[in-house]
């Protein structure tokens, strides 16, 4: 990244166009403010027919000279200069380090820019819907929270890396994983399997099931960062693989399902990019503790948070499918929720020998 | 142990022969050995005196523990001195003095030491030498128990009773100095209390030479423990000295330091008048007693003559309602007749007690004690009209002081560091200190049983924007004053600790705290106004480098930086709309609005009750000039000589003293004409200042 000529990137004009703004309307002596698109349910609607779901236009303003907002504009301010430095120099960098890199204490004062984290990540967040530039573009990664194996080959950094021969500990996704910066080289399996749990996931990746099913396994670790998300959508996208999702039967393994089919209410600007519609809900399902014959003692009586949940789902406009209601319905009269965990009361391996061949055999699956 | 042994039989006593019979023969067969018969037992029957009684039951009086012993002696003493000067028309000049007694060898510094010296000095009317003997070595004797009017001690139990401490601690006598007048001779005597029989024992008497012209001196060596901080008695002496403005106290602690509580308020409080009890507040018990020892002729002269309120036609009301002729003899109405009285009396509507009996601090007072001793920004005060409860007359008193002080606040603020993630300021999670009086004197013990105590808990302090938590004292930096001042008040129990839960009691301290509580608000209110509107303009000005400095960068160095930084700031005053801004922030000069009886201090200086602060620091300026004590008696004896012995009667004969009184009286009066006697009193004080030493001058007649 020597010192060579180099053009101003198209993020960094829209960072640039920051200050203009601040600029212009000081000439005119108007209150400097900012357009922020509301991440917010009140803001996000579900298109049926693309299965996604979509940022409304509605828009706060953030100005200035309003005590309330004006320590949010100046963090505004710090947060595009800094995510410019990092496009001049060709870096890229985590929330922390953004945090870290624009935290300094404020001339004659002893008030901080900042004063946690999680002042400067909704910052960071704003700025990528108003600008509307995504994370990667503006060079801030995630932490690499997610793995993969199976029979797909990477270009990462002029690496080969082959899932395939990778062990049981699989290849760590980066959390930019945009063409430009990891290749898919060759892809030879049939689906793609994504688990909620790392270690629902190194039992399968133990148990060899990639090779049996000719698969690929991800996991997120949890909520899958967007690494794990867009490269979900990318195996699908570019080599039609199609995505079953394994979670925990719980309110918010649903919800976990439900972004990667559809997208999520705070970065739903970017479900163009990650949303999958056409993954699959393999499981678990209320209904398998019955079709499987778990007993009832592996449940987990539901709480009142997650009762809470559970009806909040059913009133998501993606959620309305008569299959879903049905599904979330028989959870809540059940009163209980199960852990992917559990189907080991009946067999280490029950999930690898058992469980997904004949989920997969009978095509069980929820969409 | 000895009760146990005495007081199921003197019943047995009393009915002398027929247990005689019986009671060997039943008891043989059980406890052969044992046997004991009521003569035997009659035998060992006797009277036990107070001083024995008390002798065991020392907790009682408060001697439980060393510390708060060598407490209740300082605080006996001072109260005795106290009462001593006002009743006597003389503004309280009083030393107190605590030395480690050596036992032997070289003195152990005061936080080990044991054994206390105590002396007392006063300026009063002393003692005259017939009377000094049992005042100091007499259980309950005094003149105070048996009157209905407003003192700190009560009972006549107090002095005697730490000099009694002393005599069991150390074996020492108490000594007392005393004289009553420059012309008459200082007595000196040495006494101790013979305990068996509550009789005072002299031990040394003699004329002395005393350098003081006038007053009293009580020595008491004891054993204690001195200790600072809370329920101590450097903090006893504080508090005493806010609800005392008048009085002009020196301390000299035991480590040898001498600490001056000068005096800031120069007028003695009004002399609370005598009153006879009032017919609400007798028990039947006491009824009947007053019906065998009156001097009237017939029930309706007693009930018009020694009653308050009761006039003649009322008593003849009464006794018609009751069905008993007005002119019986009062001694021989009996049974239920005279219960029937009683019961009529107190069905009867009669007006509450006369309030002249009581001498509240008054808000001035109030005002400049707490200004005086606390540091802070803020300060009000409160007198509730007189109310009653069981017949008894009483007034409660509020007053607060809030904040820490404008230079206390400024120090911490220096070092302007930056803060790391998670690191806050220091908040601050102190609780309010409440500081309770009864009848001048400071409470400092069985704070949550105390009457005030419980209703500063139930006073919702979030009103007036002061933190509470459930269930505990408002938060912040803040003192809470509450007095009650009355003819009898309601102890818990002999030790004198805390105010029962009478309601009208309660509820008149609930008033007065929520006065204080409303004010305070207002002050809050007021100043968070102000503070938010400085934040506004600040923020911004804060914030524009910042965001000129951003767009620097942003745009790669190039960005003419004063003129946007210029115009950013142009836009910033348009905004914050600069003369309204500057009102808020008081900078236009407009004084508290609605605060009466208030002192509020800022960076800038003093509002409100302006002359009465100046007053208080002009006088602590020169309480540390003035020489210390072997030179500190010069001054007394120019206050003294003038007065007589019977300075008492001079609060009628003078020509200022009833424009003085002038000044006070609306302050008890009740809140009804506030405002009108505000005036009066500021003027009064603007030309005060003036005078050199004008307290004590007017007041001596002769």
């Amino acid at each position: 990244m020597a010192a060579k000529q180099r053009k101003t990137t198209t993020v960094e004009k829209k960072l640039i166009g920051v200050a203009d703004v601040v600029i212009t309307a000081a000439e005119r002596s108007k209150d400097p403010t900012l357009e922020i698109p509301i991440r917010a349910l009140s803001n996000v609607s579900f298109n049926a027919r693309k299965g996604l779901i979509e940022m409304g236009s509605k828009k706060q303003a953030r100005s200035f000279f309003n005590v309330g907002m004006a320590k949010k504009f100046m963090q505004t301010v710090l947060v595009a200069d800094a995510l410019s430095e990092l496009q001049r120099a060709e870096l890229t960098t985590s929330l922390r380090e953004i945090y870290y890199r624009t935290k300094h204490t404020i001339q004659d004062s002893h008030e901080n820019t900042f004063d946690t984290q999680d002042e400067s990540d909704p910052v960071i967040e704003d700025l990528e819907v108003s600008l509307s530039a995504l994370r990667e573009e503006l060079h801030v990664r995630a932490e690499n929270s997610g793995s993969i194996v199976g029979p797909v080959v990477f270009g990462d950094d002029g690496d080969r890396v082959d899932c395939a021969r990778l062990g049981k500990g699989g290849y760590s996704v980066p959390s930019i994983v945009e063409p430009e910066y990891l290749e898919i080289r060759r892809c030879t399996a049939d689906f793609v399997l994504l688990v909620e749990k790392g270690t629902q996931w190194n039992r399968l990746s133990e148990d060899k099931f990639w090779r049996r099913y000719n698969c690929v396994l991800l996991t997120g670790n949890g909520q899958p960062p967007r690494g794990v998300r867009r490269l979900a959508r990318r195996l699908h996208e570019e080599h039609r693989l199609p995505v079953y999702v394994l979670v925990d039967n719980d309110p918010w393994g649903y919800y976990i399902y439900s972004v990667i089919k559809q997208g999520s209410i705070n970065l739903a600007f970017e479900s163009q990019r990650m949303a999958i519609p056409k993954a699959k809900f393999i499981g678990l399902s209320s209904a398998d503790p019955e079709r499987y014959e778990l007993p009832r003692n592996v449940g987990i009586k539901l709480n009142d948070k997650d009762i809470a949940r559970a009806k909040e789902l059913m009133n998501y406009e993606w959620f309305k499918k008569p299959a879903w209601q049905a599904e979330i319905k028989r959870m809540l009269t059940s009163g209980l929720k199960y852990e992917l965990d559990a189907l080991a009361n009946k067999d280490f391996q029950y999930l690898t020998k058992k469980y997904l061949p004949r989920k997969l055999k009978e095509k069980d699956w929820l969409d | 142990m000895t009760k146990k042994h005495s007081t199921p039989p003197s019943t047995a006593a009393s009915t002398t022969a027929k247990p005689l019979s019986e009671s060997p023969a039943q008891k043989k067969a059980a406890k052969p050995e044992q046997q004991v018969t009521a003569v035997e037992m009659g035998a060992r029957q006797r009277e036990i005196s107070v001083s024995e009684f008390f002798t065991k039951n020392r907790h009682l009086l408060g001697f439980d523990n060393p510390r708060k012993a060598l407490l209740t002696c300082v605080k006996e003493a001072v109260d005795n001195a106290l009462d001593a000067c006002e009743e006597a028309g003389i503004l309280p000049d009083v030393t107190v003095r605590l030395e480690i007694a050596a036992t032997n060898g070289a003195p152990p510094p005061a936080s080990q030491a044991t054994r206390f010296r105590i002396t007392v000095t006063d300026n009063g009317p002393g003692i005259v030498r017939q009377q000094i003997p049992r005042i100091f070595a007499k259980l309950l004797y005094g003149s105070k128990f048996h009157r209905m009017r407003m003192s700190r001690g009560q009972q006549g139990i107090g002095i005697s009773a730490a000099g009694m401490y002393g005599q069991l601690t150390t074996g020492k006598p108490v000594t007392i100095i005393s004289r009553t007048g420059p012309r008459a001779a200082a007595h000196f005597f040495e006494v101790q209390i013979d305990t068996k029989k509550n009789e005072p024992l002299v031990h040394e008497n003699k004329q002395i030479e005393w350098e003081q012209p006038q007053g009293t001196q009580v020595a008491i060596e004891v054993e204690g423990k001195y200790q600072k901080g809370r329920a101590s008695v450097d903090e006893w002496l504080e508090q005493t000295s806010i609800a005392n403005p008048h009085v002009k106290l020196t301390y000299r602690t035991p480590e040898g330091e001498t600490k001056e509580y000068p005096r800031t308020y120069h007028e003695l409080p009004p002399s609370p008048r005598e009153i006879k009890p009032h017919p609400y507040g007798i028990e039947f018990g006491m009824f009947l007693k007053m019906l065998q020892d009156t001097k009237s002729h017939s029930v309706s002269g007693l009930l018009a003559s020694d009653f308050c309120r009761v006039s003649p036609q009322l008593a003849d009301e009464i006794c018609k309602a009751a069905k008993v002729s007005p002119h019986t003899k009062p001694r021989e109405l009996k049974g239920t007749a005279a219960e029937t009285l009683y019961r009529t009396i107190q069905d009867t509507k009669i007006m509450a007690p006369p309030t002249n009996c009581l001498s509240p601090i008054g808000e001035k007072a109030i005002l400049s004690g707490l200004y005086k001793q606390i540091k802070g920004e803020f300060y009000t005060a409160v007198s509730r009209p007189p109310a009653v409860y069981r017949g008894n007359p009483f007034v409660i008193e509020a007053g607060l002081a809030y904040g820490s002080a404008p230079q206390d606040q400024n120090k911490p603020r220096q070092p302007a560091m930056p803060k790391a993630e998670g690191e806050r300021d220091e908040e601050d999670s102190e609780l309010a200190r409440v500081i309770r009086y009864a009848n001048r004197v400071p409470l400092l013990y069985q704070q949550s049983a105390c009457s005030t105590f419980k209703a500063v808990l139930s006073t919702t302090w979030k009103n007036y924007g002061v933190t509470q938590s459930r269930g505990a004292l408002p938060g912040g930096p803040m003192v809470i004053f509450v007095h009650m001042a009355s003819v009898w008040v309601p102890f818990t129990s002999e030790s004198k600790e805390a105010i029962a839960d009478y309601d009208e009691i309660q509820k008149e301290i609930t008033l007065a705290l929520r006065e204080c509580g409303r004010r305070l608000g207002l002050f809050l209110r007021r100043r968070e106004r102000a503070a938010s509107e400085y934040r506004r303009r600040n923020i911004f000005e804060l914030y524009i480098e910042e965001v000129v400095e951003a767009c620097n960068r942003l745009k790669g160095g190039t960005l003419p930086k004063e003129k946007l930084k210029a115009q950013l700031q142009k836009i910033a005053t348009s905004r914050t709309g600069g003369l309204k801004t500057d009102e808020a922030l008081g900078k236009t000069g407009a004084g508290p609005e609605g605060l009466p009886h208030s002192i509020i201090v800022t960076a800038e200086g003093v509002e409100g009750e302006v002359d009465l602060a100046a007053r208080v620091q002009a006088d602590a300026a020169t309480a540390p000039v003035e020489p210390n004590p072997p030179g500190d008696t010069a001054p007394i004896a120019k206050e003294t000589k003038g007065q007589g012995r019977k300075a008492t009667s001079a609060k009628a004969n003078g020509a200022k003293p009833p424009k003085r009184k002038a000044v006070q009286m609306p302050l008890f009066s009740g809140p009804d004409r506030p405002a009108k006697s505000d005036k009066r009193d500021k003027r009064d004080k603007q030309d005060k200042p003036n005078k050199p030493v004008p307290p004590s001058k007017p007041r001596g007649k002769k």
